[in-house]
């Protein structure tokens, strides 16, 4: 594990002390000494604007106008809306806020769900292969392969395994347990939403499980011994001993996982199409529809810059209240 | 691993160690058992109820399903833009690491938390302006963005940026400076340095960063089903649509998808030492 190791501090420790100059001239001999740094950062600096920044302040803006499919090869002549395209995203009483209000909730309610199984998954996997036995590479590397499958296959895959008639799920439990008698349908109704949970759960544990065996591989083994020394059992070292120390590995991992689910729209589309059902109708592809399928280009961009700013805050709160955690056990 | 015996030879946790993953295991192959059986099962296997074994063993659906849908042609836009914005993204990754990692410039810190942050904003964000800018390229340049390789190369690019510099630069911090003092000494530059030196001292991670940057790339459905057309639809935007229609050959599709899969996880697992270091990296660091 080549990477894992580094710290930044180290980085900025090697770095010579600058010599000190008049402020002007500082400046300029600063330009001069770092022009080929600055060279050598342009390519990736003009797309990260190209491709991130200038459509993010363009996505603001757009907010604002009314912006339908007569205005989209001079978007910029659309005409100003306003704050109007918020107001309809986020007035409960009318249809398209209600939607959104909808799709925000099953959206919430299915990302908790998500990252906690998927971690739930991952840290037992973790733990039951910290130590070694026959096969455990091997494991290992099977674990991977949902990871690895490019997203539309391992979906499309599991959207046959979900098929009323002629799919996995439903002989297993209609033909050959006799749960139900009528077979149910998956990719419709109600039991869409636990359809898309089981993908996503599918396709993401196994990265809770490789951030966390590297995790376990920082735990000194004389910990272990220790405890066992002290008549500690298995279970209480997972306890005391193996979860307090992964708890850095765990701040990071639920976040990216959070950011993930929340932001995922490839999952939904390959199960679904560009509607989803209404229980499984997560934010992104409810965006997605309210600005590709029906044209409202202006209502779709308030909508993202809504969501946007919601993961700001969360993800703003997140890092305050752990790392404030993380001080007070210092 | 330190010897952990007491903790290993505890039977319950023995017992539940196998419980637990072989219900791992089946949750893990069984759509992969499905992908592989189904596409080598003829046509009215798939069709009337599932079955677990196919009732003849047939390699029809792998050659029939190049007929149903144009696949030859989604499997050539996707690797053309795959390899093309991989190349370039490893290219302009390994510049801009090679600047955080060597020099200390104003701006450096901003630079590498702007790009990190662009990675957790949803794509669909992007989208709709990406696509607007793009139509305002072509009218005011006539470089066509929209619906061409082009847009989707540069966006897929911009896409792995942000961790293959991150990733890289890591890699170049843990090659010594003295290996680029001792190259400046014997007359290189900079860039000399940096080709004659840090860049084969960082092979494998170079690897790894280009197989993420691929299978970025090759996976990607939401910017690939707005930015292309008919004449330059990727196999992600393809192989969906054929699967959401109302009859679907579905030994022919799960052929497709294992052709598809098999170049990218083959891909990962052979360099998976690497990969994961540098993937689980940001979450252990």
């Amino acid at each position: 594990m080549v990477a894992v190791g580094h710290r930044p501090e180290h980085r900025h420790a090697a770095a010579p002390p600058a010599p000190r100059r008049p402020r002007g001239g500082r400046l300029l001999a600063g330009l001069r000494r770092n022009r080929l740094a600055y060279l050598l950062l342009l390519p990736a600096l003009a797309l990260e604007l190209l491709i991130h920044l200038v459509p993010m302040v363009t996505g603001i803006a757009v907010s604002f106008t009314q912006l339908t499919q007569f205005f989209i090869r001079r978007w910029s002549q659309a005409p100003d809306a306003g704050f109007d395209n918020y107001r309809v995203a986020l007035d409960v009483n009318a249809p398209a806020g209600r939607a959104l209000l909808h799709s925000f909730w099953v959206t919430c309610q299915f990302t908790v769900l998500a990252v906690g199984l998927s971690w739930l998954l991952g840290v037992s996997a973790a733990i039951l292969m910290q130590d070694s036995f026959r096969g455990r590479g091997l494991l290992r590397t099977l674990f991977l392969v949902p990871y690895a499958l490019p997203v539309y296959t391992a979906v499309i895959a599991w959207s046959f395994m979900f098929q009323r008639d002629n799919g996995l799920v439903n002989h297993v439990l209609v033909d050959q347990l006799h749960l139900t008698t009528d077979r149910p349908f998956w990719l419709l109704g109600g039991n869409s939403f636990a359809a898309l949970l089981t993908v996503v759960v599918w396709r993401s544990w196994p990265f809770a499980f490789l951030a966390l065996m590297a995790g376990l591989q920082n735990i000194p083994g004389e910990l272990y011994e220790a405890a066992a020394l002290d008549g500690a059992g298995v279970w209480q070292q997972i306890r005391r001993i193996t979860m307090p120390s992964l708890r850095p590995v765990n701040q990071v991992l639920v976040l990216v996982l959070f950011l993930w689910t929340f932001n995922d729209f490839n999952t939904p589309y390959v199960l679904f199409g560009s509607s989803a059902p209404p229980d499984a109708d997560l934010i992104s592809i409810h965006i997605y529809q309210s600005s590709f399928v029906t044209w409202n280009f202006g209502v779709g961009s308030a909508m993202s810059v809504l969501l946007l700013a919601f993961l700001l805050l969360v993800t703003a709160g997140y890092l305050v209240l752990t790392s404030r955690r993380r001080t007070a056990h210092d | 691993m330190t010897d952990r015996r007491t903790a290993a030879s505890s039977r319950s946790f023995r017992w539940t160690r196998r419980i637990g993953l072989t219900l791992l295991t089946l949750f893990t192959v069984t759509p992969l058992y499905v992908m592989v059986t189904s596409s080598v099962k003829p046509l009215q296997d798939v069709q009337s109820a599932f079955r677990w074994l196919p009732s003849r063993l047939t390699l029809r659906p792998y050659l029939d399903i190049w007929r149903t849908v144009p696949l030859a042609r989604y499997f050539v836009n996707s690797a053309v833009v795959s390899v093309s914005a991989t190349v370039l993204s490893v290219l302009v990754a390994v510049f801009a690491a090679y600047a955080i990692s060597r020099y200390r410039f104003p701006g450096r810190r901003l630079f590498s938390v702007t790009v990190l942050s662009t990675q957790m904003f949803p794509g669909i964000l992007f989208l709709l302006p990406l696509f607007l800018i793009f139509v305002s390229i072509g009218n005011s340049t006539g470089v066509i963005l929209t619906g061409s390789r082009l847009g989707l190369i540069l966006t897929y690019l911009t896409f792995s940026l942000p961790f293959s510099i991150w990733m890289l630069v890591g890699y170049f911090d843990g090659i010594p400076r003295d290996l680029d003092e001792a190259a400046k000494v014997d007359g290189a530059g900079p860039l000399g340095a940096l080709f004659r030196v840090v860049i084969p001292a960082a092979v494998p991670g170079i690897v790894a960063v280009a197989v993420y940057a691929f299978m970025t790339a090759w996976g990607e459905v939401l910017f690939a089903s707005v930015l292309t057309t008919n004449d330059t639809r990727t196999l992600a935007v393809g192989l969906r649509g054929y699967a959401a229609q109302v009859d679907v050959f579905w030994n022919q599709v799960m052929a497709a998808s294992l052709v598809v899969s098999v170049p990218v996880v083959a891909g990962f697992l052979l360099l998976q030492r690497h990969l994961v270091a540098g993937l689980t990296a940001g979450a252990t660091k």
